[in-house]
């Protein structure tokens, strides 16, 4: 355990220290927030949501922005890699599954702050979130989305020689994850055959389960949703150690 | 058990066709300063890293502090301290951060963490800038700070991977004090890494060097330098094969070599046989275009066992490029 909290005291210091990174991340959910958010909300009209549009897209964006963070956190393994500092860590008579489930853990932490951020930023502009409990429950989705999301991250970076990949994954992989998980529409209102496909998708369940915390009402059953997210989370952290423990520098 | 700190035994690692290091086997006793010398691609490096467990060996055998390194990983682990040829300190922490990772990673309790860390980082004289970020550091001032950490955890054995490469000679012969001292004071076992004949010769006890992933000679410094005959004698001449012929004749000689350029001597009490020899080349019409005599150093033990100088104008590159990977950001 004190090897865990060793490697996350790194990471959340590095995070912490690393402000402009901080305000970046932000830009892009934010922008999205206020584009989509003002922009559609007099046009769009969802059924059921008190909130209107705005209100809708707020845990999506939330979502989006622990997405982000985590999936960045974890191939950030390659940086070390890179810069020989992940040597420093493996030479250590320590476990290779203690060393990522620390990294794991540091990265889901650092998503939990930037998607609190959102949080906050909602508020400003006038979400209105429906009780404690439910914000607990919502904060306990974006944890999950943290760490399931930081591990595959890992996965990636260690199979990975170089930051090269990174626009594939990000293009290929990541930006589909977030475009299919009903993060900006509704899934009640897509063609069929684009239903399944956001079914599949784990970050779907995620957004839902955020909605139902913060608004108070999700399409999807919040208990299948924690049920869906636990499993894919402990897939993820599963496939991520197995890929990290023959990570070669 | 072996009782030596560390026993290697018919090495091997290919990658690939490629042999990087081919039926290593050598002791090295407790205490001792051991070096590995040789040229770029030697299999130096290659040699540290199955040593430290980071990388399997494709056959052999080894025992670091008496511990299998195919077998005990983790108790290998524990008992080494290891500086990596390239850097790998987190230049987003401090100084005292990076040490306090290390301190936590080798499970040392907190009541001696601090004492400890502060100790160590007054030793390399970094106890100033401690809360520093490394990325604010030189180059020299990092290589301190990775020596100071691998000594962090007390280990019984510390590899260096070539201490001071890319160092000014001034930060250079500091290190070397440094680790005189640490071998001396407190009986760490060294085995370093090096292309420098200086540093080898300055450090360590019993060098090996090693060309092509093997060893060719394995000896005390002044063993080596006494194995090849007395002093040198070099005569760059344009018709060297020619100037073969007439010394050849010469009484006395060790050995005689021709290179590149030119053709070493090896003989002793050379000072009074230089006039001879010029005499001898003049007389049979064999230009000379210089002549020179020094007391043979490992350069020429490396020149008479492989037929190469040792190539530092690569190195020169190498450290070039380290010290730019190092200022990259
Ligand atoms: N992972 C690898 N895959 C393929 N070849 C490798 C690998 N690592 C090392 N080599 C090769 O093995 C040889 C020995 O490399 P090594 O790094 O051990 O040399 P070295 O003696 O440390 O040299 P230097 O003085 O440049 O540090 C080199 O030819 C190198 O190209
Ligand atoms: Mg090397």
């Amino acid at each position: 355990m004190d090897i865990v909290y060793t490697l996350w005291l790194r990471s959340v210091k590095r995070y912490t220290r690393s402000k402009s990174r901080m305000v970046g991340s932000l830009g892009m959910p934010v922008f999205l927030l206020l584009v989509l958010g003002f922009g559609l909300n007099s046009v769009v009209a969802i059924p059921g949501m008190e909130q209107g549009y705005i209100g809708f897209i707020i845990p999506g964006i939330i979502s989006m922005s622990v997405l982000f963070t985590s999936v960045f956190a974890g191939i950030q393994i390659i940086w070390d890699k890179q810069f020989g500092f992940l040597k420093e860590t493996l030479v250590a008579p320590v476990s290779r599954l203690e060393i990522m489930l620390g990294q794991t853990f540091g990265g889901a932490t650092t998503a939990l702050i930037q998607g609190l951020m959102i949080f906050v930023l909602s508020l400003l502009i006038g979400l209105e979130i429906s009780s404690i409990p439910g914000f607990l429950i919502a904060i306990v989705f974006m944890m999950l989305i943290g760490i399931s999301f930081t591990a595959f991250g890992i996965a990636i970076a260690s199979r990975m020689e170089d930051m090269h990949g990174f626009q594939l994954i990000m293009n290929f992989v990541i930006f589909p994850i977030f475009g299919l998980s009903g993060a900006l529409f509704p899934i009640e209102s897509l063609p069929g055959w684009v239903r399944y496909l956001t079914l599949l998708d784990p970050l779907t369940y995620g957004v839902e389960g955020i909605r139902y915390g913060l608004l108070g009402s999700s399409h999807i059953d919040p208990a299948i949703c924690f049920v869906i997210l636990s499993g894919f989370t402990i897939l993820m952290v599963g496939f991520g150690s197995y890929l990290f423990r023959k990570i070669s520098i | 058990m072996k009782m030596s700190a560390i026993t290697v035994k018919d090495l091997t690692k290919k990658f690939g066709d490629f042999t990087a290091v081919n039926n290593l086997s050598f002791d090295i006793e407790k205490g001792e300063v051991f070096g590995l010398l040789g040229p770029n691609g030697a299999g130096k490096s290659t040699t540290m890293a199955m040593l430290s467990t980071m990388l399997k060996p494709s056959s052999g055998q080894a025992w670091v502090n008496g511990y299998d390194i195919l077998r005990n990983e983790d108790e290998v682990r524990k008992s080494i301290g290891i500086v990596f040829q390239d850097p790998s300190l987190d230049e987003e922490l401090t100084a005292y951060e990076n040490m306090d990772f290390h301190a936590r990673l080798y499970r040392i309790p907190k009541n001696e963490r601090q004492k400890k860390i502060t100790e160590l980082l007054k030793l390399v004289e970094l106890d100033e800038k401690k809360d520093n970020l490394v990325k604010t550091y030189s180059g020299g001032m990092r290589r301190r700070l990775e020596i100071a950490r691998g000594l962090l955890h007390e280990p019984k054995v510390l590899f260096l991977d070539e201490p001071t490469l890319g160092l000014d000679p001034q930060t250079r012969n500091h290190l070397w004090d440094y680790i005189h001292r640490l071998n001396q004071e407190k009986g760490i076992t060294i085995i370093l890494t090096t292309h420098y004949m200086e540093e080898a010769d300055k450090l360590c006890h019993r060098i090996a060097i090693i060309d092509k992933g093997q060893i060719i000679a394995l000896d005390t410094s002044e063993k080596l330098k006494n194995d090849i005959g007395g002093d040198i004698i070099t005569i760059v001449s344009s018709e060297k094969d020619n100037l073969y012929s007439v010394v050849e004749s010469l009484p006395g000689i060790n050995n005689i070599e021709v290179h590149d350029s030119s053709i070493t001597i090896g003989l002793h009490n050379a000072e009074k046989h230089v006039a001879q020899i010029v005499n001898m080349a003049s007389e049979s019409g064999v230009p000379i275009d210089s002549i020179s005599i020094h007391k043979p150093t490992l350069e020429d033990v490396f020149l008479h066992f492989t037929g190469r100088t040792i190539r530092e104008e690569e190195a020169t590159g190498k450290e070039q490029m380290r010290m730019m990977q190092r200022s990259r950001k």
